[in-house]
């Protein structure tokens, strides 16, 4: 890899000047991520909820909303909000405010699957025994259903949350400075193309390959004995 | 007093009839066991008496409370009646000691101390003392029924409902649950049996209740049901059980 960078000292020169941005891209990124995905892993659990309560009007909002999410692409909900919400000039969205939003609005419905699964995997006899000791719905939902659904749904939480992550690229056509943005920045001041496109992607993939570690770690600490 | 009051219960799966008209009393500190052929409607009738069914129509006293009345607050009735499952229920992810002090800590909002002391007591008292920090998984499914057990007296219920506790079993474990049972009607737990074990009804309980086709066809003290019938079909099962 090394000996690659160091075709001549001009060549090396464009790489590590073009780090420092790809780098400060990647920042924009990570926090993008984060907060969406934490705010998608929320909504999914109301979402997931709602489908499972006896409410019949409830399981249909959840059952539209998820359907509508699957059912549309990522950068048709990107435009959508981005252009299509800021357009009625109810609410003014700024770029990552709107990328943000539509990362956890996209995640939190295949989240809601994932945990509506999830949860109906769970025995319906760990329910009753919970009940019958005289927890509420909900205190059986928390100390008993969720803790063994989360540890089974991990692996799968997981890929989602890669895909969220690789999905923040395409925020880069709404103007956001994400790695991506920063890579096109970078590829066509330098015309380094290749190179500048190589480490984009090796960034990505060392940040996704430490997720999987970090998810791998946990699901050993929570395996079910 | 009676603790359970049982009028015209009735419940139905859809369109299939359950319970048609179950009526039946429980008087407090009694052992009443429940025997029928499977799909007699034996163990929907156990599981009315704490609503984990929902009822379709009759009333259910509990205590004094009828639990058919959705005003009641169900949670605090079902505090009062533990239940002990065929297939055990224990929450894997938890340990057998957090199995036990759940209930009091998160409902009764029991010290920790005192939920682990009390745990720890129950647990020497079905013989599993030594089991406390392992996890269900590990436990034979005889270790697993008594934890069971212990899980509902942390809650220290007035009626304890059994629904077939040793069907799932390997036979050399029965007599461990059974004898935790014995020693619980010793001590007056009132107490309602789903059992396949005409034995242990024989011996423990005060009164069989025999049902089939969703109706309690005949109760009587096990000594007279078993050895004196009155009706054909409880001698055509008891002919083919005993």
């Amino acid at each position: 890899m090394r000996a690659f960078f160091l075709k001549g000292d001009e060549k090396m020169d464009i790489i590590s000047a073009a780090l420092p941005m790809l780098f400060k891209g990647l920042q924009v990124t990570l926090y993008i991520f984060v907060i969406a995905i934490i705010l998608g892993f929320i909504i999914g659990l109301l979402v997931a909820l709602l489908r499972l309560a006896p409410n019949k009007i409830l399981n249909w909002i959840a059952k539209v909303y998820v359907d509508a999410i699957r059912g549309t692409p990522f950068i048709v909900q990107l435009f959508f909000i981005y252009f299509g919400v800021n357009s009625l000039q109810i609410i003014s969205l700024n770029s990552t405010t709107a990328g943000i939003v539509t990362v956890a609005i996209n995640a939190g419905a295949y989240f809601a699957e994932i945990i509506r699964a999830g949860i109906q995997s769970i025995d319906k006899g760990q329910t009753e025994a919970a009940r019958s000791i005289g927890f509420t719905g909900a205190q059986t939902m928390r100390y008993v259903v969720l803790p063994q659904a989360f540890r089974r749904m991990l692996p799968t939480i997981t890929n989602q949350s890669i895909i969220s992550l690789k999905d923040t690229s395409l925020l880069s056509v709404i103007g956001i400075a994400d790695l991506t943005q920063q890579g096109q920045i970078q590829a066509s001041a330098t015309f380094e193309a290749f190179k500048i496109w190589l480490a984009v992607g090796v960034i990505y993939f060392i940040i996704i390959y430490l997720l999987t570690i970090l998810a791998n770690f946990i699901e050993r600490r929570i395996q079910v004995r | 007093m009676s603790i359970i009051k049982v009028k015209n219960l009735q419940k139905s799966f859809g369109k299939v009839e359950v319970l048609k008209d179950i009526n039946a009393e429980v008087q407090e500190k009694e052992v009443v066991c429940v025997i029928g052929p499977s799909g007699s409607g034996k163990s929907t009738f156990l599981r009315c008496l704490n609503r984990l069914e929902e009822i379709s129509g009759g009333e259910v006293v509990i205590n004094g409370q009828d639990i058919t009345d959705n005003k009641i607050n169900i949670n605090k009735v079902r505090q009062e009646v533990g239940m002990v499952f065929q297939q055990f229920n224990l929450f894997p992810h938890k340990t057998v000691l957090e199995n036990i002090t759940m209930g009091p800590i998160k409902i009764r909002s029991t010290e920790k101390s005192a939920a682990d002391k009390l745990a720890l007591e129950l647990l020497e008292k079905v013989g599993l003392r030594e089991k406390a920090n392992s996890y269900p998984g590990e436990l034979s499914g005889g270790q697993k029924q008594r934890v069971a057990i212990a899980r509902a007296l942390a809650m220290n219920p007035k009626i304890m409902l059994f629904d077939e506790p040793t069907s799932a079993l390997d036979p050399e474990m029965v007599g461990d649950v059974l004898e935790v049972m014995k020693q619980l009607a010793k001590e007056g737990m009132t107490m309602v049996v789903v059992t396949h074990e005409m034995g242990f009804a024989r011996e423990v309980g005060d009164r069989v209740i025999f049902m089939d086709g969703g109706y309690i066809v005949e109760e009587n003290e096990p000594n007279e049901l078993f050895s004196n019938p009155q009706h054909e079909r409880t001698k055509a099962f008891l002919s083919k059980v005993l």
